[in-house]
């Protein structure tokens, strides 16, 4: 957990300040929409298709048991008793009061929450691994570096007008659980060889109209240069990224008109004339960071304790364990995933009562800090092992102890047409159905790990290009059709995925996902070949013929 | 449109001439870059102070030989959603050491006048009266900022590092 100091605190609560001031102009008509619309989206307060809603940053997916009961206090006195965790690490609420506002910001600030750009043509919320600090293997805790990350990029004088949105992702690990190839600046930590910090700094990844997986931009940058080297991208984005066609602004396009080579050149000039400056950031400075992190004070527990051994009986609660719990760098220890997708609910939602008793369970079971990944679950990082039957008895409770996390019903999902005012279509129900169709956790866990991602629009806040499977929500001629991408992922080896064929109608999709699945069952080469490896050695087109040939 | 300049509403002792206009003999005007450049030797070596509008979409390198030589920079503004020019204000400032007048023009509101004043603005020619007039109270809302730039203001990391000195040698 990290730890603000005076001056973070400071700066939030005159931020939250400012942002009164503005609320009360607009609401008195000294500031016109369109002059307000940029200050609230810098505030991460979108007009949506019913009423304003509200996005708060949970900076690289830590939460504290204190932040996330003050997000359930949100949800209850702001909102309609619950949220919405979205694919960034963020949190929304979707029934707020634009003259509540501030004082939804005010309660937040007192925890140290803020929803400072998390929109608007800035740098968003940065990102990172949900298991970082505890994943075996890792190379160091990442979360410092994106802390400093998100104190340097947090109103920011100078790029706080890019020509579009900027999202930054981090990850330690060789495992990229932050989906760092699909953002516009992807670092990945690494050590060279004489054994110090720095990072492989990817560029020009992103989703939306025209996917991109980003490219390698320098292999190395010292921990020193980071914010420099960072900053150099910045101003030449800022100063050459397209600002006549909102379509083509972000820096993947930029990126991909220049090339890569001319774009880093450009990058590399640029960093030359910087490198060295008050932007370099010594050892003291990220040991002052890394000195406000705290973490747990482990205690030396045995790997099969008692208490599991004894569980392991109960065929439910193997179940879970199998799935939904992961190794931890600490013997004795486990991280626990609590899927947010219930059979027939909206992915990624959670009532207040659920964020009052998971923050409850943190502080009983996992030092209290909570984790929110990207798929949008949480989790609990440092769970003692011999706690994990007495915790999935109470998860099981408050319905947050789905045993399909990595399976087919682990669906990602925006919001969609029933609040997302950009939307073509209806996400929801989708999801809603698939989960009903593939509820049977024998089947889904004879069919594997399979990600299903679904976007209402083209914006693709629902990830789709990299799903296994994905699902764009498009209009034809008023009507809701969607299409299907197979074979796309996320991770270290992120791939776009490739189109079917014709978009489907609404009560076709269902089906033709359950197609696409019983085809994979036939068609894979063995039991533990996944659906995305499957995809990868044949090709679509058997996925194809098997959609189209009945229909 | 009032101009504010050292924080306070100051008469503008500029004129902004048009392409067509003639030059006068005397008297502090501003041209577009367009038109200095066409005679930049001439109309530097004006008595009478001269300054230049440049556009936010050109590199300045064709400005910089020039700086001294130049009493106002300003810079543009199409829309405050348009960013470019807290880039360019920051190079003049920061890599090519301009300290003449820095000058913010185009659709200047008052929720920017902290980031253009941190990119080294220190004259805005402003879009509203109100605004104007709440330069002085705007500019002290924070007190943190996370960034160096040119505009001296200490970081918190810099203030943090400081503290940390303080109290290892008071121990």
């Amino acid at each position: 957990m990290y730890t603000y100091d005076e001056l973070d605190r400071t700066l939030i609560n005159e931020r939250v300040e400012e942002f009164r001031d503005q609320v009360k102009r607009r609401l008195s008509g000294e500031l016109t929409e369109d002059e307000f619309k940029m200050l609230r989206l810098q505030n991460g307060v979108y007009l949506q298709l019913h009423a304003y809603m509200f996005r708060v940053a949970i900076p690289y997916g830590t939460l504290s048991s204190a932040q996330l009961r003050r997000l359930a206090h949100v949800a209850r006195r702001y909102d309609r008793g619950y949220g919405h965790f979205t694919t960034r690490q963020n949190i929304q609420f979707n029934w707020i009061k634009l003259a509540e506002l501030p004082d939804a910001l005010a309660d937040l600030a007192e925890v140290g929450i803020h929803a400072m750009q998390t929109s608007g043509n800035n740098t968003r919320n940065v990102t990172s691994d949900q298991w970082a600090g505890v994943a075996p293997g890792e190379i160091e805790d990442p979360r410092i570096w994106s802390e400093l990350l998100r104190q340097y990029t947090t109103l920011h004088p100078e790029f706080s007008f890019l020509p579009r949105k900027f999202k930054f992702a981090i990850t330690a690990s060789a495992h990229d659980r932050a989906a760092i190839k699909v953002h516009d600046i992807g670092l990945r930590l690494h050590k060279n060889d004489a054994g110090e910090t720095g990072f492989e700094v990817l560029v020009g990844g992103g989703l939306g109209r025209t996917p991109f997986i980003g490219k390698t931009i320098k292999p190395f940058v010292h921990g020193h240069d980071l914010l420099s080297y960072v900053e150099a991208i910045l101003r030449v984005y800022n100063r050459y990224g397209r600002r006549d066609n909102i379509y083509k602004a972000r820096i993947k396009i930029l990126v991909h008109e220049l090339g890569i080579e001319k774009f880093a050149k450009e990058v590399e000039d640029e960093w030359l004339q910087m490198r060295g400056s008050a932007l370099t950031v010594d050892d003291a400075v990220i040991e002052d960071i890394r000195s406000r992190f705290t973490y747990p004070a482990y205690e030396k527990l045995p790997h099969m304790p008692e208490e599991l051994k004894k569980a392991a009986h109960d065929p439910q609660f193997e179940r879970w364990r199998k799935n939904s719990t992961f190794t931890h760098k600490v013997q004795g220890y486990a991280i626990v995933t609590l899927s947010l997708k219930p059979v027939g609910g909206p992915p990624g939602d959670a009532t207040a009562e659920q964020m009052d008793a998971v923050a409850d369970l943190a502080d009983k079971y996992s030092f209290g800090e909570i984790r929110v990944g990207h798929e949008q679950n949480l989790a609990l990082p440092h769970v003692a092992r011999r706690d994990l039957p007495a915790l999935w008895k109470a998860l099981d409770a408050i319905g947050l102890a789905t045993p399909n996390v990595n399976l087919v019903s682990d669906i990602i999902a925006c919001p969609g047409l029933d609040y997302c005012s950009l939307a073509n279509a209806r996400s929801i129900p989708i999801a809603q159905e698939l989960t009903r169709r593939f509820a049977n956790h024998d089947t889904a866990e004879l069919i594997g790990r399979l990600h299903i991602n679904i976007s209402g629009c083209i914006n693709a806040c629902g990830h789709h290009h990299v799903g296994h499977i994905g699902i764009l929500g498009v209009e034809k001629n008023g009507e809701e059709f969607y299409q299907i991408t197979i074979g796309g992922r996320a991770d270290e080896q992120a791939e776009v995925g490739t189109l079917i064929g014709p978009a489907v109608a609404y009560g076709e999709v269902a089906d033709v996902i359950e197609d696409l699945v019983e085809a994979y069952l036939a068609l894979r080469e063995r039991p533990d070949e996944l659906f995305v490896d499957a995809v990868k050695r044949l090709g679509v087109e058997p996925f194809r013929e098997r959609v189209y040939a009945t229909r | 449109m009032p101009l504010v300049k050292n924080g306070k509403i100051t008469a503008d002792a500029f004129v902004h001439l048009a392409d067509d206009a003639e030059i006068p003999g005397d008297g502090a005007i501003l041209v577009s870059a367009q038109r200095f450049l066409g005679d930049a030797e001439a109309l530097s070596r004006r008595t009478a102070p001269t300054g230049v509008v440049w556009p936010n979409n050109r590199d300045l390198d064709d400005l910089v030989p020039w700086l001294d030589r130049l009493a106002v920079v300003a810079l543009a503004f199409p829309s405050f959603r348009d960013g470019r020019a807290y880039s360019q204000a920051r190079l003049l400032r920061e890599r090519y050491g301009y300290r003449g007048e820095l000058r913010a023009t185009g659709q200047v509101l008052r929720d920017q006048f902290l980031f253009m004043l941190r990119a080294g603005f220190d004259a805005f020619e402003v879009k509203k009266q109100s605004d104007a007039e709440a330069f002085a109270g705007t500019v002290k809302r924070y007190s943190v900022f996370y960034q160096p730039t040119g505009d001296g203001r200490l970081t918190a990391l810099h203030q943090r590092m400081m503290l940390r000195h303080s109290e290892s040698a008071s121990q």
